[in-house]
């Protein structure tokens, strides 16, 4: 797409200038490549001894156990996002001025601070009488909640705002109520386009409960922090971790955009833009 | 709300952090962005599936993860950043600091790419076929044509970039960094009964970064709008 807006289709000199280019951009990646092997190398990072736990069953095991609870925190979260997104898009098309004020209010406060200040917030202020395991875990799930809750809140909001106008008026006109109109009309056919927007924000719920180690580490970060402990393996250790997360992330992103084919066709997906996250063009919320 | 005020000084210094890292890191990933973007959408097809590859690894690795990488594996590997040492006033820009700018560049560069090459895409295929119908050469075509309408169409994802990358300035405080988030720990820590005070006051200091950061974008934008 984009080399079509910038380059004229290529006559045969600058092929053969661009196959040079294409043979020295190689050679450099190689060397470099090279170069980064050698320094594990250098380093002693290949040795078996430190990749050995990531064959050893009891080990493969926990980092599977660390690998379902930070899935599962990122579930949970999502889950609650989406009630909270529901409920604040809704208050935000709302007619009474205001609900729809306070509804803003606290979407734009959520979307604005950091995940890692309302983590710190809710392990301390909140799940205080827990037991520090407990108190990180619903730490994890209550501040990812309330922010991509915030976040979905717009996606919401721009998903029913996206559909054709005649919907509503449609639908007012055959004699359906206010709330008819929401849940029977509008709010069915938001869910279905806001669907991949949803998947993606998975990715982002998935990548920030890593945040929570700056209190107390829990789910994929107690393997990060832990392992290399007993076997002095950091360099493997976080390799295989952040492997994880690329891995259950691009799994998240290939059902987005299945799910996209699926229920909303050939179109842009649904984009939010303002403060922060899902600016309009980036396909992935940052 | 008294520990807050108590140390005030503190906390604006925490907060100095935080902008200086927004700052020099902003720098940073705009000028990787634009190099990775030039070779995401470059002629060399090497260099663009390697810049596809960087940017989809990067976007989902948490930047938690990039930080450990720098702070911790780095070292054993012969990268580290331990001859940074600069001071300037009460601030000390040590190891720390430029891990964290090297981390926030890392990750944040892929991003800034995805955003200039969304802007790229905008550019209708027929602009840049009339520029060359009516025979500018292909630096006319970039200059004239294509780039000053990619640069404006790419200014709204950007600025979302650059407010996400100022809130993830607060990973730092996990790795050593006395930013505004790690600031807010300790006072939480050492003041039990003022949470809420504590929480609220850091809060509102970075609503009011995000809404400098926006507001600046919002100029930007209404600047370079035609007609």
């Amino acid at each position: 797409m984009a080399a079509a807006v910038l380059f004229d289709a290529p006559g045969p000199r600058t092929v053969a200038r661009h196959r040079v280019y294409t043979l020295v951009a190689a050679v450099l990646l190689l060397l470099a490549v090279a170069y980064v092997a050698f320094r594990f190398y250098d380093a002693g990072q290949f040795a078996y001894a430190l990749w050995e736990p990531f064959v050893t069953p009891s080990i493969v095991q926990a980092i599977g156990q660390a690998w379902l609870d930070t899935l599962m925190m990122a579930v949970l979260s999502v889950l609650g996002a989406l009630v909270f997104g529901v409920v604040f898009g809704v208050a935000k098309l709302s007619e009474h001025s205001p609900v729809r004020w306070v509804a803003w209010l606290v979407v734009e406060f959520f979307r604005a601070v950091p995940v890692i200040m309302l983590m710190v917030f809710c392990f301390y202020g909140v799940f205080n009488d827990f037991s520090i395991e407990r108190g990180a875990y619903w730490s994890v799930v209550l501040s990812l909640t309330v922010y991509n809750g915030a976040v979905l809140a717009e996606v919401f909001r721009a998903g029913v705002n996206a559909l054709p106008r005649g919907q509503a008026e449609a639908a007012y006109a055959i004699g359906l109520r206010k709330t008819q109109v929401m849940n029977l009309v509008l709010l069915p056919q938001a869910v279905k386009i806001m669907i991949p927007a949803i998947i993606s924000q998975c990715v982002v719920a998935l990548k920030d409960t890593s945040l929570i180690l700056i209190v107390f580490p829990i789910g994929l970060t107690k393997i990060l922090k832990q392992l290399p402990l007993s076997f002095n393996n950091i360099v493997p250790t976080t390799l295989v971790i952040a492997g994880l997360y690329v891995i259950t992330n691009l799994v998240l992103t290939w059902l987005a955009t299945r799910a996209q084919r699926r229920f909303v066709g050939e179109k842009e997906m649904l984009q939010v833009s303002a403060v922060g996250e899902h600016a309009p063009g980036a396909t992935t919320p940052v | 709300m008294s520990a807050v005020l108590d140390s005030l000084a503190d906390v604006f210094k925490a907060f100095g952090y935080t902008l200086l890292l927004f700052l020099v890191s902003a720098v940073f990933s705009l000028i990787g962005g634009t190099l990775l973007v030039a070779m995401r959408v470059g002629p060399v097809a090497v260099l663009s599936k390697l810049a596809a590859l960087y940017v989809t690894l990067v976007r989902n690795t948490p930047l938690l993860a990039v930080f450990f990488f720098f702070s911790f594996a780095g070292p054993i590997l012969g990268l580290n950043f331990k001859w940074v040492a600069v001071h300037v006033g009460t601030f000390d820009f040590t190891s720390f600091f430029s891990t964290a700018v090297v981390a926030m560049t890392v990750y944040t560069s892929a991003f800034v790419c995805e955003a200039l090459r969304s802007g790229v895409n905008a550019v209708p295929l027929g602009q840049a076929e009339a520029a060359r119908a009516i025979g500018l050469p292909f630096a006319g075509v970039m200059r004239q044509v294509v780039l000053p309408q990619a640069l404006r169409a790419s200014v709204p994802p950007v600025a979302s970039t650059m407010i996400a990358m100022l809130k993830n300035t607060s990973v730092a405080a996990v790795f050593g960094l006395i930013e505004a988030a790690a600031q807010m720990k300790i006072l939480t820590n050492n003041n039990a009964d003022q949470r809420w005070g504590i929480f609220l006051a850091f809060a509102v200091g970075y609503i009011v970064l995000v809404e400098l950061v926006s507001l600046l974008a919002g100029s930007f934008e209404r600047r370079w709008r035609i007609a």
